[in-house]
Formats: C-alpha cells, structure tokens, sequence
C-alpha cells in the first residue's frame, strides 16, 4: 500500500456493520494455496523456481473452442480478440514435454490428492466419492494447454466465525499457471516454473458481511491451511482472489490480492465503486439512456484530424495509423462520473481498451466534451459538426493500428452500453495503492469448463478417506483450544498452532511426559532465536528432520533433562552436530557442584539472601552446563548458605 | 416411447440399477440426496469403461463429479438440458476469384466433439463446422468437403487407402484446384505413402494434414495446420502428395513432406513428423509456400492423373530383434503371405536360425525386402558376411525405403504381380523418391540436446 492508499483509509471503520448491511455488502474469497510435495500435479518434475536465464523459449497462441454444453465462453472470446502472441519460457531442470503440452498428462500425483483431501477433511467438506478431472480454460495464454486441469475434492464446508458459520463452497485440487514476465502490446511472456505445481483452490459462500470480516476470515483460512502442514511457504505460495457484491450488482472478483490486510480497502471501495455505477445507470436513464436505449456511433476521423496539434496524434497519423471516435449519444458529462476515488468512467472504457485492444499506452482515450482535453477546443467543434455530434452527445477518441483502434472503438461502445445494466462481471486487479482497482478481464462463467478427456476418473475409496482422517492435522483454532488447557501461553499457543512442528509436538506430548510449554518454547521459540543467531553472523542452519528431533525430545523425556541442558543440547543439534540431551546431574555429583560452587563464591553476597541464592544457583547450572535440576540446587544451596 | 437405454447411456449393473429405480435420466437437472448432504447438478452420461459404482454430474459451477450410487438416497428431477455439441455452423462463403479446394474427411481431430461414449473426442466435419471453427479459412480459398469416413487413423487400411485414391482421382477430373486430406496423425505416413503410389501425376497438390493436439483445446495445432494446408492445396505449386504438419513446436511455420520420406518420430510432439534421410520440400504459413528445393512436381494445367489403386494385404512386417526365432517367418509361410518387410538392424541384417524359414519363404515364391530399422541410411548387404548371405537367400535390399513405406509399396507391387523378379524390379523403381539415389549432408539431423551450439539455438525459440 502506498501513500495515497494509506490516505484512502484514513478514519474508516471497515467492521460497521449497519453501513455495509445497508450497502448489502457481500465477500467470498477465493484462495489459491500451492501444496508441499516434491513434485508436481501432472507430470514427474521437480518443482522449483527460477531466477537465471530460461533454457528455451517457444511461441503459442490460443484459440477459443466450445464448453461441454456446446457454449462458447464469454471470456474465451474476448481473450481471443486480443491476439496474443504467447511466449513461453522453458527451463530444463523444473519443465518438461508436459508443461509444453507437448506430452499427455500422466497419473495425477497421489501425495498431493491426500494433501487435499486431508484440507478438504478440516474444512468439513462433503468429499466427492469419484474425482473428475476438468479443464478450466484460460486463454489469456497463463497455461499452455490454454486449459488448468482441476478437480473438485470436496464441497459444501464450513469453518466457524464469530459464533456462525463461514460455508465453504468447494476445495479444488489444481496445477498451478505460469508466472507473468511482460505484457506489451500483442505479446505476452510467460516463465514456466510455476507452472503444474499443485495447489488447492478454497472457495467459499459470500458470506462475509464486512471488509473486515472478509479479512479476518482469508486470515484464519490461512492459518488453516498452515496448520495442515501440507503446504509450500514463502512469497507467491499462497494468492487469494477476492469476490465482491452489493445489492443490485453482480459480482466481481479482485484477483491476486497480494496481503490479508489489504483486503479490506480493497472490498470496501470496490464496494463503493459498485454503488457509483449503479448511480450512474440511474443517471443515465433519467437521460434517457436505457439498454434499449442506448446508441454509439463509431467514426473513423484519422482524415478529419490530420491538422491536429497534438504531438502524439500528430505522430500515429504520419505512421500510418488511424483514429477513431466513439459517439456516445447523449451521455454530456456523464463519462465523467466519479466511479471510484480520482477515477471515472472514462478510466472504465480505458482499462478495457487497453486490455483487449491491446492498447496499453497510456493514456490510450480522450474524452471530448469541450475541455480541450488531447485536442484543441476549436479541433474538436470542427469534428463534432463533421461527423454530426450534437451538443449532448461525448465523443470518446480512440487510436492505433487499424486493427487495435477498431477493437478499442468497439470496446468503448460496449462497456458504454454495460453502464445501462450496472455493474459487468470482470475481474479486476488492484492499483499501487492497494484501494482502487483496474479491469483486467472479462470474468469466465460456467461454460468454460470442459472434461478432461486425457485422464480417467479417480475414485476415492472408503480406506483412503480413514486413512486421511487419522492423518489430517487439526484446525488451528481446536489446537488453540487444546494448548489452552496445557497451560501454554496464548501467544506461543498461536504460533505453534500452525507451526511446522505442530503435529510432532502433538505426537510427543501424547507419548512422553514432556512439559507442554518447554517443548512448545523449543520446538517454536527457541529454534528461531537461534536461527536468527546463526544468521546474524553469516550461517545458514538446515533444520534438523523431524525424525531427530522426535527422537531427541524423546531421549529428553526419557532422561528427565533440565531445561537449560536441554537448550545446549538443542542448540548443537541445529548445528548438525549428533547431540543428545543428558541426564541431570547425579545426586552426589550436584552435591559436590553445589560445595564447590558454594565455597568458590563465598565472598559474593548480594544486598538479599534470595538475590544471592539466585546467583548461586545460576553458576551452578552454568558450571554443570544445564544439567544441575534447578529446584535441587536451589535446595542444597539454600542448606549451606 | 424412447429407448430406456438411451436415457441413462454409458452407465451399466450397479449404477445403472440405481438410476433406473429412481427414474433418473441423462442430461436431468437434479438435486440427488446421499448420506454426505445434497448435490444439485445435471446427470451426465458416463463412459462406458468406467466403473459401475458412480454417477456423473455437472455442477453449476461447471465441475464434474462422481457419486457412490450406494450412498445415493434419492434423485428428484428439477428440469432437463440435453447438451448439443456443435460447432456454430455457417455457410461457407463461396468467392469465383478463389482457389477450389476440396477438403477429403476420413477422421482425426481436425475438428472434433466430444463422445460421452468413450470421453474420448470423435471428429465433427462440414466445411459449415469447419468454417465456423476456423472462419480465416474463408481467406484462402473456396471449400467443399467430403467426408469418405470417419476413423481414427489405426484403422485406416487397403479399403480406405483405395476408396480415398479414387475419391481423389474424381476430385482431380472435376477440376478442383488442390486436396487436403483430414487425417489422424498416428499412420498418416503410411497413407501419404499408398497415395503416392496410387495417384500418380496428380498435377494439383494433394496434401494430408492432422492435429497433434485436438481442436477441443485452446491450444491446438489444427487451425494452424488446416490453414496451411489449404493454403499450399490452393496456391501452392508442388503437385505431390504431401504431409503438412508443424515445423517447430512453436506456433511459427509448418513443413511439407513427402509422402515417400516422412514419418511419425514423437507420440505427442506437435513437431512431430520429420523427412528421413533428406529434407522437406517445403516450409509454408497459412499465406504462402518457400519450396526448401526445385525437384518437386509442379502443379498442371492438364488432369492427366493416373490412379492405381489397389492393395493385396497379404505383406507384413518383420521387426527384427536379436533371438528372433523361426517360427515368426514360418507363421507367416503358414498363414499364406505373399511378402514379407524385414527391419533388420544395422545395414539390413538378420541372425542365423532365420536363414532356413527365409530361404523357404524365397523358395515358395514369397517377395522378402530389407530395410532398415534405425530409419536413417541405406540397407548394404555387401559389407558384411551376413549380407551376402542373406541376399543369396533371395531377400531384396531396399535401399533406403522406410520399413512402412516398403510394407505399403510391396501391398500396392504384390497388387499387380506376385512374380518375385517383377516384384523385385518395381519395388526398386522408385514412384517418387522412396528410393533416393544420395542423401545429402543435411539429411541427417538430430540434435543433440545439452550441447552448447543447441542450448543456443533453442533460446532463440527456432525449434
């Protein structure tokens, strides 16, 4: 979020609940979680992501086709009318014939159905007894298969929220898109690496009712989704698409908000951009404006303005381009309207113009209705009286190459006239300042999915689910509950939730006697600090497997070991170093410790007794490098003193 | 009253009991009641190699699903949407000042639909079909389609070879400018192969075109490929019957090979065919064609075709392996065959316990050619004992025909005469460069993939 975006949100209670109610505010989010396994969806590759140099490149391009019903798909085509030249590129080491699509899939990677069927289980989904893979087409050239194969694992689950229920709509298993390295004008580059990882796909009900709580939720499905420990970490592992309604307007979905927290600018002023369209439907008919209506006349006036002024005019015409005006009929001021903080709808008709006529040079329209604004007012009166435009009617010019200046002319008609409807299902992006949002597609509906003709159904069998089931890790908020009762402070019982360690701690607080808090301290705390310490002087610590540390702890148990001998040996294990936690001291070798101790500092005496006794014991558990027991210390000590 | 089959098609046993109890239906809205909860969705039919333990259906959010049929309580139907499946049909503008192509459809993918039968996509064909799937093909030329059959290109054979002859050779007398043939991809060489045999001098260019991905994909090959492929049939000057298929496996240009000298070389790559032993006759774009040599036949005026089409498929194959044993030669003496195709390794060899079945074979009057199986190169049986030896058998090294070609050119040879030196005299006679007298430096080029001059040329995104 940038300056103007912490402007933007200055003094805004995203949790008034009566304003959004009013608004009829709805959210439900999408979240796209890639999962932990080795390799990825369909293929046999290792996943990984790359910085360097691709090996390869090659070049596709994507052509609508018809959805199982025998639809076509709006987006499919409005994608196809951008014509895109789609780059792709290959890196040997992490891509192969598969993400080409240049090799049929092979069997889906069974790790990754059970991570998502244990996902599925702590979301309490309804798991479909036979898995169908399916196509979901994209053909803005993200996937080269200009299809995502995915499939529906569970629906209908929920998680409870504020004392209700969050209904959770379906858990999808699916690969993972290419990553986006440019987008200029027809071409288009995309990395592969991503490409194929598997992740799952959360959707649920718009069942959030304020910015906050749709927030709140994406952060505590995040947390879930952790706390399965099923899934890959780090920047991009995790993506969340947002959807947004109001009454009266249709959703729209806000794709790839990049943190928790903005979500709530986010829906909010798309909320309020939702309100200002409906505002202006209403504007519109009182003009007389209606679906029916509605009237654009498309001129090509590239010949008309060949005297212009304008420097970038001036130059599209000597390179042989053209220009062309849009009539809106009637609409005066209104492509003025201010639908969303300092933009209006003019910025509506210039983010489709740059999206599918690949006119991405900005500004790529001029809106003229005698301010002078790209062309002189006395060019524009001159224009206005050639092509016949009355006084109420706003020319909007638009310019390129033929081809891309007729789509953009076309576009502009067409979003014009969806002002008449209210608010277009699109999905959009968000700006720098993580408030506003810009168009980015068409959103797909229903009839872009297609079946998988290249991969076989998969059932899911009775024991596979019981298998599962015991696996599954608990959600975060019943661990909470549960290191809540082992006395566990709240805020290590929050971290160590969804802590990586969280199902070995489980396990060996079933299984030994361990202290619940200490090993929570060391499994979470204790290992961070000591992380943190390696790297503050340039070391790297591998973290030890999980089967070392069971053991370890175990030993621990076992042997009764204190806890500062504990952190020692704990310590040397994170080096690597084959330590083990020792037993405490003997009796007769602590008695001795404490003679010794007690003797050598005789001469120290603190202002009380107890300050010297804690000193004393303090150099004893020192001396005996942790394994003196504390209280026994204390006890002999306090006896000799 | 309509066939109970047909409304819960693809399903079978336990399913289907199920479905017919409750009086469900294919391509029924219904809300299904299970154990789990409740599902809305529409009722699909279901392949019938699937199990017979699940339900299909479409969701409305467009996902499939199955259920268990033993957890299925109740179906109650809401409403009913039969999907039709159809390419958007347009006429097929006609304009005097284009070129006449005609399009011959025996299947493959070039357009396709979906079979529910199967799951498997099955082939869609009118120039209507294809024209509203691909409607730049308007661009190029005037199209007429004919659809000879439909089926997947394993079971295309002597019948089809020999009808699409003649389909072709009537095509040529009516006039027509140039053909394409629609084709699956899998034996398409070894048609390109018997038509060349078949139609001779064709004068117009016959060019037989697939997909490697099917056009149900965003990103299939078969436009691309169909727009070339009309494009070099309507304005192209080679007169020849040829395979046109991607280039690269970039979207960038295709190649036109020759009927005698192309093969299949990957399962799936769209790139996928290759010239053996020499190069392509051409590159082409759906806008024009760059001849890569000059000894091709050039289109004329004339329609004076000669079609030969016939096929004796007593010939098989031998694909030689080290301890081969001599019952594999001698079930084919036993079964009656007339000729026999040996890929044998190296420069044409076989072992030793082959020698006596062979020599029979010789003896009773069956044709036995050599080949060779690593594709590239010429048989030569004088360099070695070996050779000798089994050319004093009889066998007949084929110079450098490829093993499918000399099947398909010794079923068209045994068509004319069964006499073995007759026989022999043709197969060497080459129709049109089966046989080439050298193979130039270039011929031979399979890169090496890790080695620095490649990785360079594949950043540059040529292949």
């Amino acid at each position: 979020m940038d300056a103007r975006g912490k402007k933007l949100i200055e003094g805004i209670d995203f949790d008034d609940t009566e304003f959004y109610s009013r608004l009829g505010f709805k959210c439900g989010l999408e979240i796209h979680q890639q999962l932990d396994t080795a390799k990825k969806l369909f293929c046999h590759c290792p996943v990984g992501y790359r910085n360097d140099e691709p090996d390869a490149i090659i070049l596709r391009h994507m052509r609508p086709t018809l959805s199982e019903m025998g639809t076509y798909d709006g987006t499919a085509l409005m994608e196809f009318k951008t014509k895109k030249q789609v780059i792709y590129q290959l890196y040997r080491e992490n891509v192969c014939t598969y993400e080409m699509d240049d090799t049929p899939p092979f069997p889906i990677n069974q790790k990754a159905l059970d991570y998502a069927i244990e996902i599925a289980l702590m979301l309490n989904c309804q798991l479909v007894d036979e898995i169908h893979i399916t196509r979901k087409q994209y053909l803005d050239g993200s996937i080269p298969t200009g299809f995502q194969r995915t499939a529906i694992i569970g629906v209908d689950g929920w998680i409870p929220y504020r004392d209700r229920k969050i209904r959770i709509q379906q858990l999808a298993l699916e690969e993972d898109a290419c990553r986006e390295v440019e987008d200029r004008r027809h071409t288009i580059v995309f990395r592969t690496d991503r490409l194929s990882i598997p992740l799952v796909e959360i959707v649920t009900r718009p069942d959030m009712l304020t910015p906050h709580e749709a927030a709140e939720v994406d952060g505590l499905l995040g947390r879930l989704l952790r706390a399965s420990g099923r899934v890959r970490r780090g920047i991009g592992s995790v993506r969340q698409d947002v959807n947004v309604s109001i009454n009266g307007s249709d959703r729209v979905e806000i794709k790839g908000v990049p943190r928790t927290p903005d979500i709530r600018a986010l829906t909010h002023y798309e909320a309020l951009r939702h309100k200002a369209l409906l505002e202006l439907k209403d504007e519109l008919r009182k003009k007389g404006i209606t679906t029916e209506d509605f009237k654009a006349e498309d001129h090509e006036v590239t010949d008309l303005l060949s005297n212009t002024s304008n420097p970038r005019l001036r130059a599209l015409i000597d390179k042989g381009e053209v220009i062309h005006a849009v009539n809106l009929k009637g609409w005066r001021e209104l492509v003025r309207y201010e639908i969303q903080p300092a933009l209006t709808f003019a910025d509506e008709l210039a983010g489709r113009v740059r999206v599918i006529a690949c006119l991405d040079e900005m500004p790529n329209i001029f809106v003229l209705d005698g301010r002078g604004e790209g062309l002189a007012v006395e060019t524009e009166e001159h224009l206005r009286k050639a092509i016949g435009a009355g006084e109420a009617d706003t020319l909007v010019l638009v310019w390129g190459p033929a081809e891309d200046a007729l789509t953009g002319a076309q576009e502009i008609a067409i979003r014009a006239k969806e002002a008449t409807v209210g608010v277009p299902q699109e999905s959009r992006q968000h700006m720098p300042d993580s408030c506003r949002t810009d168009f980015e597609r068409i959103l797909p509906g229903p009839d872009r999915m297609y079946p998988d003709t290249d991969s076989p159904p998969v059932a899911i069998s009775k024991q596979r689910v019981e298998r599962l089931q015991a696996d599954a890790a608990p959600c975060p908020w019943d661990r909470e509950e549960r290191y809540s009762k082992m006395k566990i402070p709240e805020h290590l019982a929050r971290d160590l939730a969804i802590h990586p360690h969280a199902r070995l701690f489980d396990r060996l607080t079933d299984d030994t006697s361990l202290n619940p808090t200490l090993l929570a301290e060391a499994l979470v705390q204790w290992q961070k600090a000591i992380k943190r310490d390696k790297r503050k002087v340039g070391l790297n610590i591998n973290p030890p497997y999980e089967k070392s540390l069971e053991s370890f702890f175990k030993t621990a148990a076992d042997r009764g070991t204190p806890r500062r001998a504990l952190y020692y040996a704990f310590e040397k294990l994170l080096y690597g170093e084959d330590a083990e936690p020792p037993s405490p001291l003997p009796e007769d070798e602590l008695k001795a410790l404490c003679q010794e101790v007690a003797e050598e500092f005789a001469a120290v005496r603190y202002k009380t007794r107890e300050l010297t006794l804690d000193f004393l014991v303090g150099e004893a558990i020192e001396q005996s490098e942790g394994r003196a027991e504390p209280a026994k210390t204390r006890f002999l000590l306090d006896s000799s003193l | 009253m309509s066939d109970t089959s047909d409304q819960v098609k693809g399903y079978r046993g336990k399913a289907r009991e199920v479905l017919e109890r409750m009086g469900a239906r294919v391509w029924a809205e219904v809300e299904i009641e299970t154990d789990k909860g409740t599902y809305e969705g529409i009722i699909l039919p279901r392949a019938e190699q699937a199990d017979d333990l699940h339900v299909v259906i479409k969701l409305f959010t467009g996902y499939n699903i199955g259920l268990a049929v033993d957890r299925i309580k109740s179906i109650k139907e809401k409403g009913f949407k039969e999907a039709h499946y159809k390419i958007p049909e347009q006429d097929f503008p006609y304009d005097p000042r284009k070129p006449n192509v005609t399009l011959l459809g025996t299947g493959g993918t070039i357009a396709s639909r979906l079979d529910y039968r199967t799951g498997a996509v099955i082939p869609a064909f009118t120039p209507g079909e294809l024209y509203g799937a691909v409607p730049e093909l308007a661009d190029i030329c005037n199209l007429k389609t004919n659809k000879l059959f439909g089926v997947f290109s394993e079971n295309m054979g002597p019948h089809e070879y020999i009808t699409t002859a003649k389909a072709i050779g009537k095509e040529i007398e009516a006039g027509v400018d140039g053909i394409v043939i629609g084709h699956g991809t899998d034996t398409m060489h070894h048609t390109a192969a018997a038509l060349t045999f078949m139609v001779q001098n064709p004068g117009v260019p016959i060019i037989i075109v697939g997909s490697q991905r099917s056009s149900d994909r965003p990103s299939s090959d078969a436009a691309f490929n169909l727009r070339c492929a009309c494009n070099a049939a309507a304005r192209g000057h080679i007169a020849e019957v040829m395979v046109c298929m991607f280039g690269p496996t970039s979207d960038a240009y295709n190649l036109l090979h020759r009927g005698t000298r192309v093969r299949k070389m990957h399962s799936s790559y769209r790139s996928t065919f290759r010239t053996i032993s020499d190069i392509p006759i051409a590159t082409c774009t759906p806008t024009e064609v760059k001849p890569l040599r000059k000894d091709f036949n050039p289109r004329r005026k004339d329609r004076q075709v000669k079609i030969d089409a016939r096929f004796d498929d007593r010939v098989a194959i031998v694909y030689y392996y080290p301890a081969m044993k001599p019952d594999i030669i001698e079930s084919l003496i036993d079964n009656g065959y007339k000729g026999i195709v040996i890929a044998g390794t190296g420069l044409g060899h076989v072992n030793k316990p082959l020698y006596e079945p062979l020599r029979k074979a010789c003896r009773m009057g069956i044709s036995v050619m050599m080949t060779v199986q690593t594709l590239w190169g010429y048989v030569q049986m004088f360099v070695y004992d070996t050779g000798r030896d089994l050319m004093e058998l009889g066998i007949v090294p084929c110079s450098n025909m490829l093993p499918e070609v000399a099947y398909i050119k010794l079923g068209w040879v045994l068509a004319h005469t069964h006499e073995r030196e007759e026989v022999a005299k043709m197969m060497l006679a080459p129709i049109n460069e089966e046989i080439t007298e050298r193979e130039p430096h270039d011929g031979y080029l399979v890169f090496q993939g890790g080695l620095p001059e490649i990785k360079e040329f594949l950043k540059r995104g040529l292949r």
